[in-house]
């Protein structure tokens, strides 16, 4: 028996994970997979198991996704469902970034948790809260609590069509309406954190404080 | 097949079985058969507003754990004949119930009545679960007091998870004169932090206070605002467009009740 094995497998509701390490050598990885699958042959009869193949951080052809298919297909009952590797940073990244629509009213007692972004078309009632590691739009009332950019995140923003919030944090930085600012405005806003100070803005300011590319058509 | 209709509110003291002894009564007063069942175990109010406390025999607990049938443990109302009431039990608790059973009760009252009432305990836990179990329809019950407001807030979160459509709200116990100095929530303001279909708005009146303790309805007493409030409601339970009530002084019959009932 080795003293560490490159393959894990795990049993869950839909089937059965196959956890591959991804610090060994692929032909090494196979011949595991082939050891462990025939040591267990006699388990393997029976109905149709689904088996979800995950590579860790191991990018993998075409070639070798097959390799592997063909090789767990060896034993009859087994069917490969999916054979993913974890996302990069990078991939990470770009989940993270997308803007999520949510339609509907956050009442008392309830809480939404996005990773990203997130567009909320209805009011957040007092009692209730918003938390995003992004940016939190809100086309309605922001009576409760919002947290923007959760984990940290202090460039994240929180827009709403009335700002009239329980409580507001952006990162690490929270902040009680009235006592330390008040606001009137009949227009669209939102909080920002400046030198670690939350602040208040009409929404049309906000191109000053991002400067993102835009792109005009015309003249 | 009758509907269910179960009266909420999260906060206590709000008016839930006041609004649950009226409207089951409006109901009956306009010809339906109605039942009314107290689901507060322990703190059975909806008999005493009623008037019925001495006529209890068997209570909720009893159906559901077979001790006596249905229709052995309803109290018939003394002033309609189509007017019943299924009475909480007041020497258990909450726990002692389950929402399965309660369903059940009301699932075997509907084919029946034409209403069934369901008075609801105050708080959002057992007693809670066990009243909405059987109901088809909410009514959620406030004033306009921030914390009524915050908790009927709640309390449609919740009931919009168990899959009611669209509960009903009622603004009970609202002050005119108050309202028109500014010092009481707006109607308007509650119903857009709420969201839901307003049904009715009731007037604070003392007369609800002194016909609860006399265990009378207010709606038999159509010199009261408040019970024509009720009756409103009921109405458009039924169906009916029914106005708002004008809440601000006028003139003419409406200024002489006012006045009548010491208010203007």
């Amino acid at each position: 028996m080795s003293v560490k094995t490159a393959i894990t497998i795990k049993g869950t509701k839909e089937g059965l994970v196959f956890l591959l390490d991804d610090r060994c050598e692929f032909g090494a990885l196979l011949d595991e997979l082939q050891e462990k699958l025939d040591k267990h042959e006699q388990q393997l009869t029976g109905p149709i198991v689904h088996v979800f193949v995950k590579l860790g951080s191991r990018r993998i052809g075409e070639e070798d996704k097959e390799r592997l298919r063909a090789a767990i297909r060896r034993q009859g009952n087994f069917l490969v469902q999916a054979i993913e590797s974890d996302p990069t940073p990078e991939e990470l990244e770009a989940q993270r970034n997308v803007m999520r629509t949510m339609t509907g009213i956050v009442r008392s007692g309830q809480t939404v948790r996005h990773e990203g972004h997130l567009l909320l078309l209805g009011d957040v009632n007092p009692g209730g809260s918003v938390l995003c590691t992004g940016d939190i739009y809100i086309m309605g009332a922001l009576r409760g609590t919002a947290h923007a950019g959760c984990e940290g995140n202090a460039n994240a923003i929180i827009a709403a069509s009335l700002m009239t919030p329980t409580q507001l944090r952006i990162a690490e930085v929270i902040s009680r309406p009235p006592e330390e600012w008040a606001s009137a405005e009949p227009t669209m806003e939102y909080a920002y954190l400046r030198d670690g100070v939350m602040e208040l803005d009409k929404l049309t300011h906000l191109h000053h404080h991002r400067k993102e590319a835009m792109f005009f058509k015309g003249v | 097949m009758g509907e269910a209709i179960v009266v909420t509110s999260g906060k206590g003291g709000v008016g839930k079985t006041t609004t649950s002894a009226n409207l089951g009564t409006a109901l009956a007063l306009l010809g339906r058969k109605v039942c009314m069942v107290d689901t507060d175990i322990g703190l059975r109010n909806l008999d005493v507003v009623m008037g019925l406390e001495n006529r209890i025999i068997y209570d909720l607990i009893d159906v559901a754990e077979g001790r006596c049938r249905l229709n052995q443990a309803l109290v018939k109302d003394k002033r309609f004949d189509e007017l019943y009431m299924l009475p909480a039990a007041q020497t258990k608790d909450k726990h002692d119930i389950t929402p399965e059973q309660v369903r059940k009760i009301v699932e075997d009252l509907k084919p029946d009545y034409d209403y069934v009432i369901i008075d609801c305990p105050a708080g959002i836990e057992q007693g809670f679960d066990n009243a909405v179990a059987g109901a088809d329809q909410a009514i959620v019950v406030t004033t306009p007091e921030n914390a009524a407001v915050r908790d009927a807030d709640r309390v449609i979160g919740i009931l919009e998870q168990r899959g009611f459509k669209s509960p009903k709200l009622i603004i009970n116990r609202i002050r005119p004169n108050m309202l028109k100095s500014g010092d009481m929530l707006e109607i308007d303001d509650i119903c857009q932090v709420l969201a839901i279909d307003l049904i009715g708005i009731v007037p604070d009146d003392e007369i609800v206070i002194k016909s609860a303790n006399l265990g009378e309805p207010t709606v038999m007493n159509p010199s009261s605002r408040a019970a024509i409030a009720y009756r409103n409601v009921a109405r458009r339970i039924l169906g009916e467009t029914v106005p708002l009530m004008q809440l601000e002084e006028k003139s003419g019959m409406f200024g002489r009740v006012k006045k009548f009932l010491g208010m203007g």
